[in-house]
């Protein structure tokens, strides 16, 4: 874990140690926070390309707290995504179009549907818990695609405008509004991750995620502990969803699809599971790739996410670090 | 004095296979019962049914007076029970200091807190290095778990598991795998137990069992065979003919 200091086993038993300590909590957020305006200020140009960035992290993010730090493998996180970003969005059409009540909507969306979902799918494990959420997820698919009065079906639910933020900033055509909106969500929400996974829950979540039996020894409840960190997992998610259906003004069904929910597990897994940080580097380095290969070539722009998929498995960013550094000539 | 812990006619079967035979018996503050029985007798399946691991198809189990035989491990942790396993399991990526914290947590009930860092928590964090201290593991504090000796590694099982300040500790198999260097640091550290905590250990070692216990039960094809004091036990025929040997 990130948070842990370790040293070498080999000091003597009555030397003194140094105990483990978590980095300040405000330290990761404060770095995105700086670093995001930054990109802004730089790239005024490319400021959908970033709002893009910002939801694409906290939707990764969210899943780092399922997969990464609680150890559920899951490929259904598109449905939590979704469930936000269609409830912001016809809460938009048909009752209020203020983006921060909205947004709250979203959350409320994404963590009820993990709420509910959860109660089920936390009773099973590894092969059948990943089959579950798939399951879960195609299933919320199909009743978007038949709830056509409310989700647009295939075409999408568009026709909602949303209102100014915080009464006052409309949002732009150039993106201004979007991308600081979007960024200030990913850090508010990325600092309360931080401080969830360096509390005592997120200690027993980890517990949990290293080895179940330890921790129902020790007298956790895991089912409970599981719950409520799926529960916050989905909130957030819902949030990603939620962002993503007031800056782009439309949300389509593959905001539920089974491809979102599997290039955000790659996402994942290229960044570095279980450190919070590493779903914010996936999701942009996954992003401008993504992005910068779609552009050069339209058509086959796949064949680059493939190889970037089949990097990802077989070579792991640690090995490939350690490879980068003894070619830089350093410690071998 | 009454039981800490009471099996009445407990019961378990794996399909045909009936694992453990209408076990009772009951340990009482302060007692060092050994359970001791070849292969497959059922001592594990024992000291699973009774730490809630498993359920148990018939009997009762009794913790300090309270029917527990239904509830979860979680509630028998904190009705105090806890144990050791006779394979190590730990967290073994996390800080040993951080693998005490989580029992102390668990313990105070701290678990479901979500905002205050796990360093807001000076006294118990004071709590865990003088647990560590006390096993010889002071300078490991921020060692990875995975990173120590399997010796060391079966002192933070048993660390672990009276951090929580436990009434009964079931210890199964600690030795288990020990080379004999660390063997004398987990004997020590038996020899130090709380002397008004029931203990009830399983153990192939009959030299650590016969030194250690002063009550022993033998289980043979899940069935209680013999119960009685290390001397009652060494005379028992037919603890001799199941067990022993001559």
């Amino acid at each position: 874990m990130n948070t842990m200091t370790t040293t070498p086993a080999l000091a003597a038993p009555t030397a003194q140690a140094a105990a483990p300590h978590c980095a300040p909590a405000w330290r990761a957020p404060v770095v995105l926070l700086v670093t995001g305006m930054a990109a802004c200020a730089l790239m005024p140009d490319q400021l959908g390309l970033l709002t893009r960035i910002f939801i694409t992290a906290l939707l990764v993010l969210s899943l780092d707290l399922v997969v990464g730090v609680a150890g559920l493998a899951t490929l259904g996180h598109a449905a939590l995504f979704g469930m936000g970003a269609y409830a912001a969005g016809i809460f938009a059409l048909k009752v209020h179009p203020d983006p921060l009540v909205g947004l709250a909507v979203g959350i409320a969306a994404g963590a009820g549907l993990a709420l509910l979902s959860g109660a089920f799918l936390l009773r099973y494990q590894g092969f059948t818990f990943l089959m579950l959420t798939v399951a879960v997820s195609q299933i919320l698919l199909s009743l978007a695609q038949k709830a056509r009065q409310w989700t647009g079906g295939d075409d999408g639910l568009s026709g909602f405008v949303m209102g100014p933020l915080l009464g006052r900033f409309d949002f732009d055509l150039e993106g201004r509004v979007a991308s600081v909106y979007a960024l200030t969500v990913l850090v508010a929400l990325f600092y309360v991750a931080r401080r969830i996974v360096d509390s005592p829950f997120g200690l027993a979540v980890r517990g949990i995620h290293e080895n179940r039996a330890r921790m129902a020894a020790l007298g956790t409840p895991v089912f409970a502990r599981l719950w409520v960190l799926y529960t916050v997992a989905g909130a957030m998610a819902g949030a990603a969803g939620a962002l993503s259906a007031q800056t782009n003004a439309v949300v389509g069904m593959d905001s539920l699809s089974f491809a979102l929910s599997a290039e955000a597990l790659v996402m994942l897994i290229l960044g570095g599971a279980g450190r919070l940080t590493g779903a914010l580097i996936g999701a942009t380095v996954f992003t401008v790739l993504h992005h910068t290969a779609a552009s050069i070539n339209p058509y086959h722009w796949l064949f680059v996410v493939g190889a970037l998929l089949m990097l990802v498995v077989l070579v792991s960013p640690a090995k490939a670090w350690a490879w980068l550094r003894r070619r830089a000539g350093g410690v071998r | 004095m009454s039981a800490l812990l009471e099996l009445k006619s407990l019961d378990k079967r794996f399909g045909g296979l009936h694992v453990t035979r209408g076990v009772s018996f009951a340990l009482r503050a302060g007692d060092r019962m050994a359970l001791i029985g070849p292969n497959g007798a059922g001592k594990t399946t024992l000291v699973n049914q009774i730490s809630g691991v498993l359920t148990s198809d018939a009997g009762e189990i009794r913790l300090r007076g309270e029917n527990v035989t239904r509830l979860s491990q979680a509630k028998r942790v904190r009705a105090g029970l806890a144990r050791t396993f006779q394979i190590t399991t730990l967290a073994p990526h996390f800080a040993v200091q951080r693998q005490i914290e989580l029992a102390l947590f668990e313990r105070e009930g701290l678990t479901s807190g979500m905002w205050r860092s796990v360093d807001a928590y000076p006294t118990l964090q004071t709590e865990a290095q003088s647990i560590l201290t006390r096993f010889g593991l002071r300078a490991h504090a921020a060692t990875a778990t995975e990173d120590l000796a399997y010796g060391e590694q079966r002192l933070i099982e048993m660390a672990l598991a009276l951090a929580l300040r436990p009434k009964v500790l079931l210890l199964d198999e600690p030795m288990a795998g020990v080379p004999k260097g660390d063997g004398d640091r987990l004997l020590a550290a038996l020899d130090a137990l709380p002397s008004e905590l029931a203990v009830l250990i399983i153990e192939h070692d009959m030299d650590l069992v016969f030194r250690f216990a002063n009550r022993i039960v033998v289980l043979a094809e899940g069935a209680v065979l013999a119960d009685g004091s290390p001397d009652e036990i060494r005379r028992d025929p037919k603890v001799r003919a199941a067990y022993l040997g001559n």
